[in-house]
Formats: structure tokens, sequence, C-alpha cells
């Protein structure tokens, strides 16, 4: 029989392991959330990323090794980008018909969205890397982990901040709009869906579908947008 | 399938190129989302086509951000020191957004005399 050394000698070699590793804590993750019936804090990313940072710590992996098998995962961000352009189509409709309350939602939510995250960390001293690495934040993950690669911040620190803000927003939007007592669908979605992408977007779809589709739009147009302001944040800030 | 998902690398590499050759601060992905969404309106066949292959891949749109989110083991160092001020910053910052957003849209609704 083969020592188990080196099986770990010859798997620790193929990026085999890490990509069946980062496939499978994700299936955990999403029973666990179905089992919950989907409730926001049960998130299926946060328990992935949680089981793997445990394997690779108890293991003694680089999180260079874990990243040549789970490369292939990563990769894909980019082609569903690009896909995200077939809900954006989908909705056009909809954004046609509500055009001008979209624009300046949109504008107005992305804007404080990027200015709050940067002014609230910089007033507790946040500097550097990891300031520029908020200020993408509420955009969906590809696109955030593109801009902060852009920026000068940090891709991997961004990947957590954002999972984190769609948490938050997942968990927020349906309390805080109640009290402030807006009961229309259309805007409640596009709100959650600018400043918390696609965790929000997905529970806007649980609440309400007009609700999940104004969602889809406005993370599908905060992607741009965000994409557009973030440098120019970053550049003004950087000439403070 | 498959020709689906060559468009979608086509369209990628095209934002990419594009990106690149202007130098734009924005990513390449995006300059290809928003080069689809014009190619889709102007063929209304095409979206219907990819439709599929575009919603199985978001399906699982959070899948996709796993390794970079695994990353996080290289920065609990700075969470551990810096954890409290980015969770306020973030918690702060998305309910300022989604008020904010909610808000404007209403009350621009309102202005254009479009509430329902």
């Amino acid at each position: 029989m083969t020592e188990f050394a080196e099986i770990w000698s010859y798997l620790s070699e193929t990026p085999l392991l890490w990509l069946a590793a980062t496939l499978g804590a994700y299936v955990m993750g999403d029973t666990l959330s179905r089992a919950s019936g989907r409730k926001p804090y049960v998130n299926p990313v946060l328990i992935a990323v949680v089981i793997l940072a445990a394997i690779l710590w108890a293991s003694d992996t680089p999180y260079a090794t874990y990243f040549e098998g789970a490369q292939f995962v990563h990769f894909m961000l980019g082609p569903a980008t690009v896909a995200l352009a077939a809900p954006l189509y989908a909705n056009l409709s909809h954004v046609r018909r509500a055009a001008l309350p979209l624009i300046a939602a949109l504008l107005a939510g992305s804007v404080t969205a990027i200015l709050s995250a940067l002014g609230i960390a910089w007033a507790l001293g946040v500097r550097g890397e990891t300031l520029l690495s908020l200020a993408p934040k509420s955009a969906t993950a590809p696109v955030a982990l593109g801009i902060s690669e852009q920026i000068g911040g940090s891709p991997t620190l961004t990947a957590v901040l954002v999972i984190l803000t769609g948490i938050i927003g997942a968990i927020v939007v349906t309390p805080m709009m109640n009290l402030m007592r807006i009961r229309d669908w259309r805007a409640r979605g596009f709100a959650v869906g600018v400043a918390a992408h696609g965790i929000g977007t997905a529970r806007a779809f649980q609440v309400n579908e007009t609700a999940g589709a104004f969602a889809g739009i406005g993370m599908g147009l905060n992607a741009i947008l965000t994409a557009i302001l973030a440098p120019l944040v970053a550049g003004w800030l950087s000439a403070l | 399938m498959i020709l689906h998902l060559t468009l979608l690398l086509t369209f990628q590499l095209a934002g990419e190129i594009t990106a690149r050759a202007l130098s734009l601060p924005v990513p390449g992905p995006v300059i290809g989302l928003a080069a689809l969404v014009l190619a889709f309106l102007a063929s209304p066949r095409l979206a219907r086509a990819m439709q599929p292959a575009a919603n199985g891949l978001l399906a699982h749109l959070s899948l996709l951000f796993v390794p970079a989110g695994v990353g996080v083991v290289g920065h609990l160092g700075l969470l551990g020191a810096q954890g409290g001020q980015l969770l306020l910053a973030l918690i702060g910052s998305t309910v300022l957004a989604i008020a904010v957003g909610a808000g404007v849209f209403m009350a621009v609704l309102r202005l254009t005399g479009d509430e329902e």
C-alpha cells in the first residue's frame, strides 16, 4: 500500500484536489443554505470560504497552491460578467418605463455606497491598499475584483468585502424598507441591487418577482457605473 | 452551448483588447457586457439564443467568487487589526446606499407622477 504522504505529494501537485475541494465546499454551503430556507445570513459562499480556509490552515497549504486548482473556477468570472448582459437585456422594457427614477437612484446609490464606505473607513483610521479595496464593494464580485486590481487595492480582500456587503444588504433591506414605509417593489428591489449586487438580488427575488427583476437591473447598471466611478474616486484620493 | 460560451469569451476578449488599447479604467468584461447588450438590441434572435447559456452560468454565479474569497487567509492579520472598522464601514455604507437609492427612486417617481 502506498504511504499517505506519497499520495499527498501527488495530490498537492495537481489542480484536481483544490478544484474538487472548491466545488465540494460550495455544494455543502449551498445545501446548508437550502436547508435553512435560504436565510440571508446562511450564505453558501461564506460557508464555503470558511470550510476551505480551515482546510488550508489545517493542511498548511499556501493560498498560491490552492489557487492553482481553484483558478479554473475563478476564470469563469469574466464570461459570467459578460453574461450579465442577458438579464439586463431581458429587463430593458422595465428600464425604459422607469428610466428617470432608475438613473437618479443609480447615481445616488452608487455614489453613496462608494463615498460613505471610504468616508467611514477613513474616519476610523483605515488607509492605503485596504481603503482602496473598499471602493468597489457594492459592485458584483467579478467586476469589483477587476476594479480593485486596477485602482491598487487587493482583489482578494475586495472579494471578502463584496461578499460581506451582499450579506449585510440582504439582511437589512426588508426591515429597512418597511421602516421607511417604501412599498414600491421597483424602488425596494433596485436599491438593494445597486447596494448589494447578486446576493441582494437573490434576496429580492425571494421576496417579490418585480423586486428581483429591478434588483438585477440595479446590479448590472451599478457594475458599469462603479467601474467608471471607483477609478475616479481612487485617483482623487491619491491626489489628496 | 459551446457556440454561446465561445461568444461570451469572444465578447470578453474584445472588451479586454478595447480596455487595453484605449487604456480605459473600466474592466474588460464590463465593456464586453455593454457590447453584448448592444448586440442583443441589434439582434433579438441572438438574445433569445444566448439566454439559456447565460442563465446557466449566472445560476451559479456565487460559486465563482469562492476562490477569491478564500484569499481571506492572506488577510487574517489585517482583519484582526482592522476588521471592526471595515465591518462598520460596510454596514454603514450599505444601509446608507439602500436608503438613499430607494428614497431617490421614490422622490423622482413622485416628481414624474408615475407612482403606483
